[in-house]
């Protein structure tokens, strides 16, 4: 048992997050949450990014409204929702039922030499989020609450937003594909089926 | 065709025609199989955007700024739907950095932008971006075709919609403000 105060180990919460994942649609942020999601096992329907930071939060929006019968987890950083925060009013206006927005917080730029992100000063991502409208948005900080949270994002109303305060800790990097064709391409046809091949 | 007369609230006996080429975009767009349209408003797709908001098939969001579009349209096509991206000049360079998106991905992007910075503007502000959004398309890999008369828009429209979703590239329409009407604030600032 660790300390009630001690942080989350970032892998351990990504870990959580996709137990028994079943047929979870995951868009995982440029960086760390990349390496997490995939050393948690790469899959064809994951969908990480490797660049276009900015992107995680909104691409689980089109994907949620675009199949609304599936479950989409994003799991991005605070450095890259703090770039597009303005997406967090976007879909709590959109209210997508099927969206869980993870953001994993360390409170650092983990790629560029762990520099302070703003939440290091105390800004309060899961607060912006519910100002935005997003009902269902919390800070979390023990294991039980990554339960919680990973149980909301298999069958919970959304849209869900978390902020996982967890350890600055850098870790091995574990790399799925990095050609862009590749990773749309299997994540077409493991949703969509073969038809996805054929332009 | 839209004239300026039209715009600034001209006194004539009757009022002038409203331009009828965004109806036929919106046409060329159902036809394309569009089902999202992702956009931060502009006056020159305003008849466009009321067609979307009166259509129950077409999830039409606003944006708080145009890169939004860019990866919520990605994330459209990952789970095998069609959208397009409705926006001004001005926020084809706030998309730079988020096109390497489609670029990498080949993936497509149907991209509608409305000028301002080119023919007849007044506002000086507008111009370095209007003047640059071409070269800014193509640097980032877009293929951009352009729209100067008001027949000529919606055919434009389909040939970049059949590019995009056929080839699965990203792909811009370029409405010069020929077609859309030049603003004229200081006939404006007078009334």
């Amino acid at each position: 048992m660790t300390h009630p105060n001690a942080l989350l180990h970032r892998r351990d919460v990504v870990n959580e997050l996709l137990r028994a994942r079943g047929d979870l649609l995951v868009i995982a942020g440029l960086g760390a949450p990349n390496w997490d999601v995939s050393a948690a096992g790469d899959h064809p329907n994951n969908f990480p990014l490797w660049g276009a930071m900015g992107a995680a939060s909104m691409i689980g929006l089109g994907l949620a409204m675009a199949q609304p019968k599936r479950r989409v987890l994003v799991i991005t950083g605070d450095g890259e929702m703090l770039m597009s925060i303005g997406a967090l009013a976007t879909i709590a206006v959109e209210k997508p039922a099927n969206l869980t927005i993870a953001v994993l917080d360390n409170e650092r730029f983990g790629e560029t030499g762990m520099q302070k992100t703003h939440t290091a000063a105390g800004v309060d991502l899961a607060a912006m989020a519910a100002a935005a409208g997003i009902r269902t948005s919390r800070v979390v900080r023990t294991q039980a609450e990554v339960t919680g949270i990973r149980d909301l994002a298999h069958q919970g109303s959304g849209p869900v937003f978390a902020q996982i305060k967890i350890h600055p800790e850098a870790l091995v990097f574990v790399m799925p594909p990095a050609d862009g064709v590749i990773l749309t391409t299997r994540f077409r046809q493991s949703v969509l089926g073969e038809s996805a091949l054929y332009n | 065709m839209a004239d300026i007369g039209a715009k600034t609230g001209g006194q004539g006996s009757s009022p002038p025609a409203l331009p009828t080429w965004p109806d036929e975009v919106y046409r060329a767009l159902k036809d394309a199989g569009v089902r999202q349209v992702a956009m931060v408003p502009d006056a020159g797709h305003s008849r466009l955007i009321r067609s979307f908001e009166a259509d129950p098939e077409t999830r039409l969001v606003t944006l708080t700024t145009e890169e939004e579009g860019v990866a919520m349209l990605a994330g459209a096509w990952l789970g095998g739907e069609r959208g397009v991206l409705l926006l001004q000049s001005s926020g084809v360079g706030n998309c730079i950095n988020m096109l390497s998106l489609p670029a990498i991905c080949h993936m497509p992007l149907l991209m509608i932008v409305t000028m301002r910075g080119d023919w007849g503007e007044f506002n000086p502000w507008q111009i370095p971006m209007g003047q640059g959004t071409r070269a800014v398309l193509e640097a980032m890999g877009v293929i951009v075709t352009r729209a100067d008369e008001p027949d000529l828009v919606a055919s434009t429209v389909q040939g970049a919609a059949n590019l995009a979703f056929n080839t699965w590239r990203p792909a811009a329409v370029l409405i010069g403000q020929r077609v859309l009407g030049a603003k004229n604030f200081k006939e404006l600032a007078r009334k």
